[in-house]
């Protein structure tokens, strides 16, 4: 590269790039369309599911916890997916559960993102005996089983959906806070980091925005699937009964209520499981892309 | 220098033609360019970064790097069409008969291995020689390469030898099978300019000696003319001219290679102001330290209101602790520094928003410098509104005039993110956002570096037009007594953290010199083919301070 075409008024790319928030979208776009089949698929299963968990009331006629028949009806017009032990529209429970399962699993994510995210960059910023105390008290918390010691804390605090969220999203955030400081680590070494600080910018200045722009694709990606372990979690927890409490539908409790009807050759009890499933595998091509275009864009710099 | 070309041609590559992938598009990168090279002759090829110069080097051994792809042209390689021949033939060809080394050795040597380890690995795996034999040769051309201790030296890591024993152990890799033909790829850029004349001067006897070919990628002239029997400048994949050494040095026909020649002319027209009684900078009796290390011993100097004090010195000498010293990032462990007159608190969380204003800071890698996520907008306007408390069509203002201030169209640039610049623009956005502070005090830490000479050039001309301007004063840290000599009013040189000799730039380059200052005067590379036949003649005459660097 010279220097010389940066002299103004003779450059030689002098053709000017349009305004920068157009060109972001426009960008957005030209990539959304060159994306994976796989990418594509994955986004267009998690807009279908942000799509139910939105309209669910809308969707179907029945009401969320409504007895509309017999206990563990046959499939027929009127109930697609036939009725639940207690003899509540499986369907309604289905897409209802998308709105529970789903929109738990995503603000038990964000908060743990919020905990272990800024936890792990202060840690590398401030280094010292803070980063000590930090990650040491998540090397405790890790010490333990994720899932033993969920099933401990939910007995002692009880079974509320905020005490689940709370507890989840503060296991959770431990892996969080380990990433975001190790990407940090790198960041917070750069000479920019240095010019802040000898600025005389403030710690917020500085994660926030000097170090925090840097290590969001990791982060990104991370969440992605960061969501699925948790959404899996919950369903996990939920199955156990410790979860989601009835009568709110829930597709890990909705396996367990139905799980007689395999001993009658029913696949009825393996379609909440088979949502679940559907939308880790749909969020993990969405997270495989983005991890593939980020990584290709650091063999630019 | 001399040439033992019998005339047998060993490779030659015609209109070659290399792809490079870039925004999901193939670009030519290489266009076309044919190369002859005989039998123990000596090929320099020259350009500034993005020349394609390292590409070709690399295309000799019929290889392109990952994301580049030969698209067109032939290399015959001592008869043998590298164009055609399998995978397995040009693995046979390669570190056997064709060798590389490249520029960082640091980078290429693996770290959990015993340097001699290495060197064995390509004879034994090729069969060449039997492990025993092998490290007997390596012990054998470490001390030609003039290794400390080359009996014992093999059996250390590579993070236990200096950078210069690292650069030689690699070429002695290179020699390891005695290969015809051996491209060097910046071999010595990163290295002191006392270290580099002694790898220079190794490099060059042992190809003499073993009358191998050599492709030596560069783009500092002078260090080329010392070596190549003959030179090819490149620009944009494209040869520019190509000449015998001499000639090249004597009588450029292009333009664009004139151009290149002229670099090393630029020099400070305007003399500094009178020195003020009050010095802008006093460091006084400095002592500093990395936790138990001493690396600063009672330095004291003074920098006046719009003079440029240069330091230099080798790496670890010291002279970029002496800057975080007077940032306040590094605290003295004794000694104060003085900012107009008054103390500046050691640390700079200590110090005020002025007294951080003061004094601004300019790096070496601008690349790592400016937030990569920021556009240049808010790179230089986040100054103005910490520092000034400018905001809106005030700090818009602002922020136009200081890029037309470092000479680039705001209209194009102030959207633009970093990786949307070259290099030399960054350094230009690092300097505007140094200025848009409003300081009176700059620290240029080796700003000129990273950045190929052309461009470099431009740096310093716009540094040194805007302390006429702004009455700034400049502290300038580098290792290039070039540019020292081009921008100085007052040079600093530093030894193992103490100052050994300072005064003002015309008394430090006049005789009679301290005897390190002189080493590393007379180490600089100078345009003339036989600069290092006369260096080392000097020397010889003088005696001792050849091995001084080792």
């Amino acid at each position: 590269m010279t220097d010389q075409n940066s002299t103004v008024g003779q450059s030689a790319d002098a053709v000017a790039p349009p305004p920068p928030r157009d060109r972001n979208w426009a960008d957005a776009w030209r990539e959304l369309k060159r994306a994976p089949l796989s990418a594509k698929f994955g986004l267009l299963v998690i807009l279908v599911y942000v799509f139910v968990a939105f309209f669910a009331p809308v969707l179907t006629p029945y009401g969320e916890s409504e007895v509309v028949g017999p206990a563990y009806d046959v499939w027929s017009d009127a109930r697609p997916l036939g009725t639940d032990n207690l003899g509540r529209d499986m369907l309604t429970r289905l897409l209802f559960g998308a709105r529970n399962t789903v929109g738990i699993a995503f603000v038990t994510t964000v908060l743990a993102f919020l905990i272990g995210g800024i936890g792990g960059i202060i840690a590398a910023t401030l280094g010292g005996w803070m980063d000590q105390l930090l990650s040491r008290v998540v090397d405790i918390l890790m010490a333990i089983p994720q899932l033993i010691f969920a099933l401990l804390l939910l007995t002692i605090f009880g079974t509320s959906i905020s005490n689940l969220v709370i507890i989840i999203a503060v296991l959770d955030s431990t892996r969080v806070f380990r990433l975001a400081r190790a990407v940090s680590l790198n960041v917070v070494v750069m000479d920019f980091v240095e010019a802040a600080r000898l600025r005389g910018e403030r710690i917020g200045w500085i994660t926030l925005r000097e170090i925090l722009p840097n290590i969001l694709p990791p982060l990104a990606a991370e969440f992605g699937l960061r969501f699925c372990f948790v959404f899996l979690t919950i369903s996990a927890l939920s199955f156990l009964g410790l979860g989601i409490q009835p009568p709110t539908a829930d597709w890990g409790s909705m396996v367990r209520d139905n799980a007689t009807l395999i001993t009658y050759g029913d696949i009825t009890p393996l379609l909440p499981a088979g949502a679940i499933a559907l939308l880790t595998v749909g969020v993990n091509f969405v997270v495989d892309w983005f991890l593939h275009k980020t990584s290709g864009l650091k063999d630019e710099h | 220098m001399n040439t033992n070309s019998n005339g047998e041609l060993l490779l030659e590559m015609r209109g070659l033609r290399i792809d490079g992938f870039r925004d999901e598009q193939w670009h030519e990168i290489v266009k076309g360019v044919d190369i002859t090279l005989n039998r123990g002759e000596v090929l320099g090829l020259i350009g500034e970064s993005g020349a394609g110069k390292s590409t070709i080097g690399i295309a000799a051994m019929g290889y392109a790097k990952p994301g580049c792809r030969i698209s067109g042209g032939s290399i015959v390689f001592d008869g043998i069409d590298l164009m055609k021949a399998s995978e397995d033939e040009k693995r046979d060809l390669r570190g056997v008969r064709i060798a590389y080394v490249a520029q960082s050795a640091a980078a290429s040597f693996n770290p959990a291995h015993q340097l001699i380890d290495q060197f064995a690995e390509i004879p034994v795996e090729h069969g060449k020689s039997a492990k025993a034999e092998a490290y007997a040769d390596a012990k054998d051309l470490y001390a030609r390469l003039q290794m400390p201790d080359p009996d014992q030296i093999g059996y250390r890591y590579p993070h236990q030898v200096s950078g210069g024993q690292l650069q030689r152990a690699m070429t002695a890799m290179a020699m390891s099978c005695r290969p015809d033909l051996i491209i060097f790829d910046e071999p010595t850029t990163a290295l002191d300019v006392t270290t580099q004349i002694e790898v220079l001067v190794t490099i060059r006897d042992i190809v003499e000696q073993f009358n191998s070919a050599a492709i030596y990628i560069t783009h500092d002239l002078a260090v080329v003319a010392q070596m190549a029997d003959k030179i090819m400048v490149l620009r944009y994949g494209e040869l520019v001219e190509e000449a015998d050494t001499r000639r090249m040095l004597s009588d450029p026909q292009e333009d664009y290679t004139k151009s290149l020649w002229a670099v090393r002319t630029f020099r400070k027209q305007v003399e500094p102001p009178a020195k003020e009684p009050k010095a802008l900078i006093k460091v006084d009796h400095v002592s500093a330290s990395y936790g138990p290390v001493p690396v600063l011993h009672d330095i004291t100097f003074e920098i006046h209101r719009g003079h440029t004090v240069a330091v230099v010195g080798e790496s670890g000498s010291g002279k970029s602790t002496a800057a975080r010293v007077i940032t306040g990032l590094l605290p003295p462990k004794q000694g104060q520094v003085y900012y107009d007159g008054e103390p500046l608190p050691r640390d700079y969380r200590r110090r005020s928003k002025d007294q951080l204003r003061q004094a601004q800071m300019i790096y070496q890698m601008a690349d790592t410098a400016i937030n990569p996520r920021h556009r240049i907008r808010s790179i230089i306007g986040r100054p103005l509104s910490f520092y000034l408390g400018l905001d809106g069509g005030e700090r818009e203002q602002r922020i136009r005039e200081l890029l037309e201030m470092i000479e680039l169209d705001p209209d194009q640039f102030i959207d633009r993110f970093p990786s949307e610049l070259s290099g030399g623009q960054k350094q230009r956005i690092c300097i505007a956002r140094a200025l848009a502070a409003e300081p009176k005090f700059i620290i240029c830490d080796e700003v000129t570096s990273a950045l190929d000479q052309l461009v470099a050039e431009g740096i310093l001309k716009l540094l040194d037009r805007l302390q006429q301007e702004l009455n700034l004063a400049y502290m300038f840290i580098t290792h290039d007594l070039a540019t020292v000599r081009a921008i100085s009013d007052e040079v600093i040189v530093m030894l193992q953290g103490r100052i050994v000799e300072q005064g003002r730039k015309e008394d430090i380059y006049t005789p009679p010199h301290h005897e390190y200052t002189e080493l590393l005067l007379s180490s600089v590379p100078e345009m003339d083919a036989d600069w290092m036949d006369n260096v080392l003649a000097e020397r010889a005459n003088k005696g001792g301070i050849q091995s001084a660097g080792n």
